[in-house]
């Protein structure tokens, strides 16, 4: 048989997703059952004067309509799940729907039951609510401060925390040769993940169990707080999330419409369905990014850098969703210096609320808005020393010898050769020639630009006493049992969670590798809490290299446990067994052996094991990673402005990733080609933007600019292999890190294309539009 | 239901349906052909007609004929019939070419020539071609049939002058007399791929270098698309020359239309290009 391990094994949940038999919560259905929908404020700061749902009520077919007022007696306040030490957090009260104050547009006032989802849309247009309009605050840095319109009263200035890390810089900066001092917006994005969000919720009245079917990336975090809010004990509630179509971080918060079905089914004692329609997606469920960020960076002369500084203004939204303050504080201020020997660097940073839609993590969470503001300081520094950026990056980036690396804010980067992922980068584009043909091109009045990003990115999240050190209300190590059948067929169970990633496939994989049986043999079972024990979920880039190294944990119980039965078995000691591609062998004589399904038959018949030995073959490992993992790489992209449009081209865009070993690389192929797409549409198309009155304006796809596979080149991958030293399978994360790395690789392209009308920086995205404008500004072409 | 709640006929010949459209004054009969545009409205609750009158089924608007001089588009004709029809692409590849331009393969499928003049968005495809084809717009009605130019039958943005009870049949374009250049440059947005502005433009061949009966159109800018009527006269009966296109392109400039929450600077300047770029890909073809 095939070792599949490095395989690109097509993937085993691509069948049933593409034909259409997928199981997504939406597809749920059930007797009696009955459909949700929202009442949702218009406004984005208002006080709620009535509500008035007698003619909903009155709609045949309406079960029932509820507000604030009748929930907030019975269900808990959405609690976020991050709470950054030192940081003077302040909670945000989050009922699950307003009474009082509505704090954001798309914020529920209201819910309608019934018996089909139309009436319940029709009654909810005929909830009438009452509001006071009141003044809004959008932007992060204006919210701020005392006689500011606040959002929470128990926030007397809108900042919900003030976080920082690293030492005063003061003198540093004033006696360094070079500053070079940029503001950035990283802009919001809407992570428009392919299935909208749904739950459904069925209350057992008889057994007092509440079944809850929800969009989730991780569901037992989900059963944790969602047992809080209910007040349902952990072993009363069941968590299930079958198929999840994306998530890109906007799947992990618990979301008030999940604790509104569940109030409903058992007030109503008849399961409930609510899904949300693409435009409630827009306003409803979390977005991403929205930081602003003040950068200095001190050097010298001949381009060694020195010191990074950072006061960064997160906009948090309304209401603390489940992971967001970790995203701007440790996720973001702990990796600042990127992949350079920066010797110090010291990171500010406020969270802020706002009458906005709360920011959650979004591909990346901190890490692309990290990556991007030094990539882009790299590059400044650069050209004011006027020196080659790459040169300056080599000067920069951590050498190979020093890792371990600890970084300024203490982490210890695990592994890299970040010159090798350069140098395999820079043959692939041909950067001599390239320079040579961008300077023929300038004369000709045509611009082209080359940008890079040598990043590196902390994921694989991670050590639990990590997680309890920065804040994080939970562990983050993970679970996997796997239970070999009497007939050597195995099924897996995992607290990973994985929703679009392929690790049906890839935890297939590992396992056939180490038992020498058939992918085929093999069923990857997760995201129920009732079939898994516990788990963390999937986010962070972490399943294959938490979820896949417990994986790989428990069956080497597994193997140590059948070769003591096939030693029995064989008449021989156990240190004279050996295991290799599914057969268990007595070394030296080739002919005597057992197969791995025979050694499962006997463990289960149990007539004949060894002294000591239980019957059946079944293990569970939990894995605690010791850190957590670096992946790195060196990306560049080739641009081409048209100076009388505007128009961006990205002609060529060269990925060379080091992702330590790999399971399939297939998947890993469509992993970067994902995060590279997301990636780029923030440094190109995407951008949400609220008007005065804190109205979403780029509230569809008419007028968000969803990145469409046209607007790509190719993309040109290639990979070094620099495996984990700490991580049984030598993996790293992969989810996250074209999101990650091309960001600035696009924006430097464009600037450097820019360079000659002396364009220094310019907001995301970097539209036709604002491109021209630049030019005109600047005396045009 | 997401809609207003609405009756569904379907009507069996052009009579039944004009007759569904008279019937009853005091209701609002909306036609439906491909959907694309009433069905999002009506979602939206913002389209809230009493009646859905489903024309899909009448042979009187369907298919693709020729007359002597003339060729005749039923309004019913989808976008998909446009771009593949050996007729119209013969005749009228330019029709052809902004057919294949709208939106992406599903709405193709479905929506219609007819549907989209009758919507009258302003950043719809269709009317830009219609105009630089000299097409004629046949309604008819319960007083029998009108024709008209796409400039008299669209108003304003979604206003259009057909009457509560008349239905657009059809669209008839003159046959080119003698070899004619067309041309649709787009400039798509990229979130929704409506044209931010669409330049359509038909000449005459006279003789290599030389453009007579120049049409030149331009959609997605202002509130409907238009002639740029100064534009063309820079370049009929002209010796054409890369600085003769340019000075077009300026003179495109002075008789924009653009729309009040326009970006002057910036869409004056993606007219000057899109229409020197149209020409220039018109130049390629007749030099």
């Amino acid at each position: 048989m095939l070792d599949v391990l490095g395989q690109p094994v097509k993937r085993h949940e691509d069948d049933r997703l593409i034909r259409g038999k997928g199981q997504y919560t939406d597809d749920i259905r059930l007797p009696g059952m009955v459909y949700a929908h929202m009442v949702r404020s218009p406004h984005a700061h208002a006080k709620i004067k009535a509500i008035d749902i007698k003619a909903a009520q009155a709609l045949p077919g309406v079960l029932a309509v509820f507000v604030g007022d009748d929930l907030k007696d019975s269900v808990g306040m959405i609690p976020t799940a991050w709470i950054p030490p030192n940081a003077d957090m302040k909670m945000t009260p989050h009922p699950a729907l307003a009474y009082d104050t509505v704090r954001y547009v798309g914020d529920g006032v209201a819910v309608v039951i019934a018996e089909d989802p139309y009436t319940a849309s029709d009654a909810a247009d005929l909830v009438r609510v009452t509001y006071a309009p009141l003044e809004a605050m959008t932007h992060p840095r204006d919210a701020m401060g005392p006689d500011k319109p606040l959002v929470h009263q128990e926030i007397s200035d809108n900042v919900a925390f003030h976080w920082s890390v690293g030492e005063n810089l003061d003198e540093v900066f004033a006696s360094s040769e070079v500053v070079v001092r940029q503001e950035f917006r990283q802009q919001r994005l809407i992570p428009s993940a392919m299935e909208p969000r749904s739950a459904v919720a069925q209350y057992n009245a008889a057994t007092e169990e509440l079944t809850l079917w929800a969009t989730t990336q991780n569901p037992h975090i989900h059963r944790f707080l969602m047992s809080g809010i209910l007040g349902i004990p952990e072993h009363k509630l069941r968590v299930v999330a079958i198929d999840v179509g994306g998530g890109f971080g906007s799947k992990i918060a618990c979301y008030p419409d999940e604790v509104v079905v569940a109030y409903a089914s058992r007030a109503l004692g008849r399961p409930v369905k609510w899904t949300e329609t693409r435009q409630e997606n827009f306003i409803a469920t979390s977005h991403g990014r929205d930081h602003v960020h003040e950068v200095e960076l001190a050097g010298t002369r001949d381009g060694d850098i020195k010191a990074i500084r950072v006061k960064a203004f997160s906009n948090l939204g309304a209401y603390l969703s489940t992971a967001a303050p970790g995203v701007p504080t440790i996720l973001f201020g702990l990796v600042v210096n990127g992949a350079y020997k920066i010797p110090q660097a010291s990171v500010d940073v406020y969270g802020v609320v706002t009458h906005t839609t709360p920011v959650d993590a979004y591909r990346g969470a901190g890490r692309p808005e990290a990556t991007y503001l030094i990539e882009r300081m790299v590059d400044l520094y650069a050209r004011k020393l006027a020196m080659d950026p790459v040169q300056v990056r080599r000067r920069n980036l951590i050498p190979k010898e020093s890792f371990p690396y600890t970084n300024p804010m203490g982490l210890e980067y695990d592994s890299g050769n970040y010159q090798g992922t350069l140098d395999k980068a820079l043959q692939l584009v041909d950067y001599p020639q390239f320079r040579r043909e961008q300077e023929a091109l300038r004369k000709q009045g045509k611009y082209i630009g080359i940008g890079f990003s040598t990043y590196v990115e902390m994921c694989g999240l991670g050590p639990s006493e990590v997680a309890g050190a920065v804040g994080f209300q939970g562990g983050l190590w993970e679970s996997a049992t796997v239970r070999v059948h009497p007939t050597g067929k195995v099924t897996v169970f995992t607290g990973a969670s994985p929703h679009g990633q392929g690790e049906e496939t890839t935890f297939a994989q590992i396992v056939s590798h180490e038992l020498g049986i058939p992918v085929e043999d093999i069923e990857v079972v997760h995201g129920d809490t009732a079939r898994i024990a516990m788990g963390w979920g999937t986010y962070g880039s972490r399943s294959t290299v938490v979820g896949g190294a417990a994986l790989h944990n428990a069956t080497q119980k597994i193997i140590a446990k059948a070769t003591k039965i096939a030693a029995h078995k064989l008449e021989v000691s156990e240190l004279d067994v050996t295991f290799e591609a599914g057969q268990f062998r007595v070394a030296g004589v080739p002919d005597r052996g057992m197969s791995f399904a025979n050694v499962a038959l006997d463990a289960y018949l149990a007539w004949s094991l060894p002294e000591g030995v239980e019957p059946a073959l079944e293990e569970t490992a939990f894995y605690n990673p010791k850190n957590f993992t670096y992946p790195f790489g060196a990306h560049v992209a080739i641009v081409s402005v048209d100076a009388t449009t505007g128009d961006v081209e990205l002609m060529r865009y060269i990925a060379v990733d080091d992702v330590g070993n790999i399971i399939n690389p297939m998947i890993v192929e469509g992993q970067i080609h994902g995060g590279l797409v997301q990636g780029i549409g923030q440094a190109l198309y995407e951008g949400a933007e609220f008007d005065d009155q804190g109205q979403l304006v780029t509230g569809s796809f008419l007028d968000y600019a969803m990145p469409k596979a046209r607007f790509f080149p190719r993309f040109e991958t290639d990979h070094t292999v620099t495996p984990s030293p700490h991580n049984p399978l030598g993996v790293k994360g992969v989810g996250e890190t074209g999101a990650i790395a091309s960001t600035p690789a696009v924006v430097n392209a464009v600037l450097d294309a820019l360079a000659p009308f002396g364009i220094r920086d310019l907001n995301m995205p970097l539209t036709s539009k604002k491109v021209w404008t630049a030019i005109q500004e600047r005396g045009g072409i | 239901m997401r809609t207003a709640p609405f009756e569904y006929h379907r009507a069996h010949d052009i009579d039944d349906a004009l007759e569904w459209l008279t019937r009853d004054g005091d209701r609002e009969v909306k036609i439906l052909a491909g959907g694309h545009s009433l069905l999002p409205l009506m979602k939206l609750k913002l389209a809230t007609p009493t009646v859905l009158l489903d024309v899909q089924g009448v042979s009187e608007l369907k298919g693709v004929t020729m007359e002597p001089g003339w060729i005749r588009i039923g309004a019913l004709s989808r976008y998909v019939d446009l771009t593949r029809d050996p007729t119209v692409a013969e005749a009228l590849p330019l029709l052809s070419q902004v057919a294949a331009t709208v939106a992406d393969m599903q709405v193709r499928n479905r929506g219609t020539i007819g549907g989209s003049l009758c919507h009258a968005d302003p950043q719809a495809d269709i009317p830009a071609a219609v105009l630089a084809l000299d097409g004629r717009l046949i309604v008819v009605g319960p007083r029998g049939e009108r024709r008209m130019t796409l400039d008299e039958f669209i108003v304003a943005p979604f206003l259009t002058v057909l009457e509560p009870t008349e239905i657009l049949s059809a669209v008839e374009f003159p046959i080119p007399s003698g070899p004619q250049q067309s041309v649709y440059l787009k400039r798509p947005h990229p979130a929704s791929g409506y044209p931010i502005v669409g330049v359509a433009i038909t000449a005459n061949v006279p003789t290599p270098g030389h453009l007579s009966n120049v049409r030149v159109v331009v959609g997605g800018m202002g509130s409907k698309a238009y002639r740029a009527y100064a534009t063309e006269s820079t370049l009929n009966e002209k010796e054409l020359s890369p600085e003769t296109l340019r000075q077009a392109a300026e003179v495109a400039i002075t008789e924009a239309q653009l729309s009040d929450d326009a970006d002057v600077p910036y869409h004056s300047q993606l007219i000057r290009t899109y229409v020197e770029r149209a020409l220039h890909r018109l130049y390629g073809g007749v030099a």
